[in-house]
């Protein structure tokens, strides 16, 4: 049982170039943190990091209460799934199971039992004697999560894991991974999860918390639904959710936030949290959290195209020069009338957040935090 | 309307027709050609083996290759040499070279190889650059000082300079060739088996040797073939006749019979050629497959 904590970690390569920048991250003991952004935010460098294949420039990695930073990835205690699988090619899946046993000298009965264990909860007793060629891909992910199991290690990393799967391949597996997680934790053993990936879902359905990177910094560390309440800055703000959060430009003047030629009154409890105004600043709402209004009631805006996707239509539109999505039900969509050019938007007050555009920090939530 | 119908139909089956003559001749044509100039090609070693079974004075007399009355005189003699040994001694020789010279060759040129390929070290690029220096060098230039070398150690009249060096990652080519094969290699089987705990040594012997096998393959049957070959490193370092391997041996019934006998010649030159032959119809295909997939897959 082990908690997994990052101090200050830095990566600078040989060119100067600086990757991490001295980021902090505590990752609890059995908890399952996803490691989340766009390519080359440092995330899968976070992770190699921890691994022991990538060295350390700066900060500790501590792996329970022991300090990794110069110790081999064999000696940490961790296990890694690779994004291509990294079988080896020449092992039976049996081979490729028991490897890193057979290397602590194990003896064969317990190796035995190791693989016959793994090879159950991850129904794979059939493919023991076949060659990692013979596997489809969901086959050889699973070879390639049994030798990550049978180790029993403090901490498992998985680096993309699913990425090279189909999208059904790769739902499915989601669920056999967060299945086994609460199954190793609910038996007591080790569970603690880093889990690297660029896809949104997989983070938000799989991850305990997340932890969101962008350029070797870490954006905010947070529960999914947290994450999507109330994002920390632009950058998570928009990184999280789909279709994305709107971002209108403008200033929050006396009571209201003026765009470049609308305003609208603010909710008195979202002014009663900001906190200091910000001179620039943006209104983030998510295109869920706009509603369809009478005209005169809220802010126009010019509909661009319409997007149907069966029980709720997206309806792209443009206020005020910026591109915002509405996402509305079909019911409400029909009820516009036929060649509507033109919608009135309202607000959700209580999900209304505003931005500083300079420090892109979210400051309806400063004030609460 | 008919009548038309069944022109149209039948001159499109006498153009169909016409297609495939035309094709069936090209194909005659191509083969007879490519026959031809394999069989111009293969023309002197089938010679070689026919005239082994001639006797002597026919060798001059009948140009063909197929003897009028086979004898199996040459390669009896031949065996039996003007040595106080039969060939079979040579061969040991040529074996007792060929060995240690191909293992060493296939175990030290990966270490190096996998040394550069896969780690960092200081004045990497600089000793890389001096192999592949060492590879364009021509082997006369290091002859005498190896020698020297070799005279000094007291090595001489020995197999020892003739294998040592390679056993030493000392062909550069051998080196050269495999870290380009290590390259084309993903090195995520190794980092894999970093992480399972097996150290670098444990990694190269069960996880990259394995992978490397085509091209070691490869490896071993252009050492051993070469080797086969040498005629000058034996020339210059044995000087006893108990130690001539077979491409010394070969000169020797040349020099010591007055005059040639040829089919003596012949037929063990047949008898060298074979092991290579032999060697590499068996190991063709990961031959094939270790030079040709250097560069391109992983």
């Amino acid at each position: 049982m082990a908690h997994l904590s990052l101090n200050n970690l830095e990566k600078t390569y040989g060119g100067g170039f600086k990757a991490v920048h001295g980021i902090n991250l505590e990752v609890k003991d059995g908890e399952f943190m996803v490691l989340v952004g766009p390519s080359g935010c440092a995330k899968s460098t976070t992770l190699r990091m921890i691994a022991g294949l990538e060295d350390v420039t700066g900060g500790e990695i501590r792996i329970g209460d022991r300090i990794v930073n110069a110790l081999q990835p064999g000696k940490r205690d961790i296990a890694m799934v690779f994004q291509n699988y990294a079988l080896y090619p020449h092992m039976k899946v049996r081979s490729n199971l028991s490897f890193g046993l057979r290397l602590q000298r194990k003896s064969k009965a317990e190796i035995a039992k190791a693989t016959a264990d793994v090879a159950r909860i991850l129904e794979i007793e059939p493919l023991l004697d076949r060659l990692p060629k013979q596997l489809s891909g969901g086959q050889a992910q699973r070879v390639a999560l049994g030798r990550a199991l049978i180790k029993k290690p403090e901490v498992f990393l998985f680096d993309e894991p699913l990425s090279n799967l189909d999208a059904k391949l790769r739902a499915s597996m989601r669920v056999r991974i967060t299945d086994l997680h609460k199954r190793l934790k609910a038996e007591g053993m080790s569970s603690t999860v880093v889990y690297v990936t660029h896809d949104q879902t997989e983070a938000m359905t799989m991850g305990d918390r997340i932890c969101v990177m962008q350029s070797g910094h870490i954006m905010q560390v947070a529960t999914p639904k947290e994450l999507y309440n109330k994002p920390a800055n632009l950058f998570v703000a928009t990184f999280i959710g789909s279709p994305e959060m709107n971002i209108i430009e403008g200033a929050v003047q006396g009571n209201e936030f003026h765009t470049k030629g609308q305003s609208i009154a603010l909710d008195a409890a979202l002014l009663a949290r900001l906190g200091a105004r910000p001179r620039q600043a943006a209104l983030g709402i998510r295109p869920q959290h706009l509603r369809l209004v009478p005209e005169g009631t809220g802010l126009k805006a010019t509909i661009r195209s319409v997007e149907f996707m069966g029980h709720e239509v997206y309806v792209h539109a443009l206020l005020d020069g910026t591109q915002i999505t509405v996402v509305v039900s079909a019911a409400e969509f029909e009820a516009l009338g036929e060649g509507a050019s033109v919608v009135h938007l309202r607000p959700d007050a209580e999900w209304v957040h505003i931005f500083d555009r300079e420090s892109g920090q979210n400051v309806s939530l400063l004030a609460q935090g | 309307m008919t009548q038309t119908q069944t022109t149209a139909l039948s001159a499109a089956h006498l153009a169909q027709r016409r297609q495939r003559r035309a094709a069936r001749i090209s194909m005659v044509l191509r083969y007879i050609i490519l026959f031809s100039v394999g069989l111009l090609m293969l023309y002197p070693l089938i010679w070689l083996v026919g005239a082994s079974f001639k006797t002597n004075s026919e060798i001059f007399a009948n140009p063909g290759f197929i003897p009028k009355d086979p004898t199996a005189e040459g390669y009896i003699k031949g065996w039996e040499t003007s040595t106080a040994y039969t060939f079979g001694r040579f061969f040991w020789n040529s074996f007792l070279i060929i060995l240690p010279k191909t293992i060493g060759t296939a175990i030290s040129c990966t270490m190096v190889a996998y040394g550069f390929a896969r780690f960092e070290f200081p004045f990497k690029k600089l000793l890389f650059g001096s192999v592949i220096a060492i590879l364009l060098l021509p082997n006369v230039v290091t002859r005498i000082p190896q020698y020297l070398l070799f005279r000094d150690l007291g090595w001489l009249d020995s197999f020892l300079p003739l294998w040592v060096p390679s056993a030493l990652a000392g062909d550069a080519f051998f080196v050269f060739m495999l870290v380009q094969f290590l390259r084309a290699i993903p090195g995520d089987m190794e980092e894999a088996a970093r992480v399972d705990g097996a150290n670098s040594w444990q990694t190269l012997i069960f996880i990259v040797v394995p992978m490397l096998g085509p091209a070691l393959i490869s490896v071993c049957l252009f050492q051993f073939m070469w080797t086969m070959n040498d005629f000058l490193g034996p020339l210059i370092y044995i000087s006893s006749v108990d130690k001539y391997p077979v491409s010394l041996a070969l000169k020797l019934s040349i020099d010591t019979t007055e005059a040639f006998e040829w089919n003596r010649i012949l037929a063990m030159s047949v008898l060298t050629i074979l092991p290579a032959l032999i060697v590499f119809f068996f190991s063709q295909k990961y031959f094939i497959e270790g030079i040709s997939t250097g560069g391109v897959k992983g």
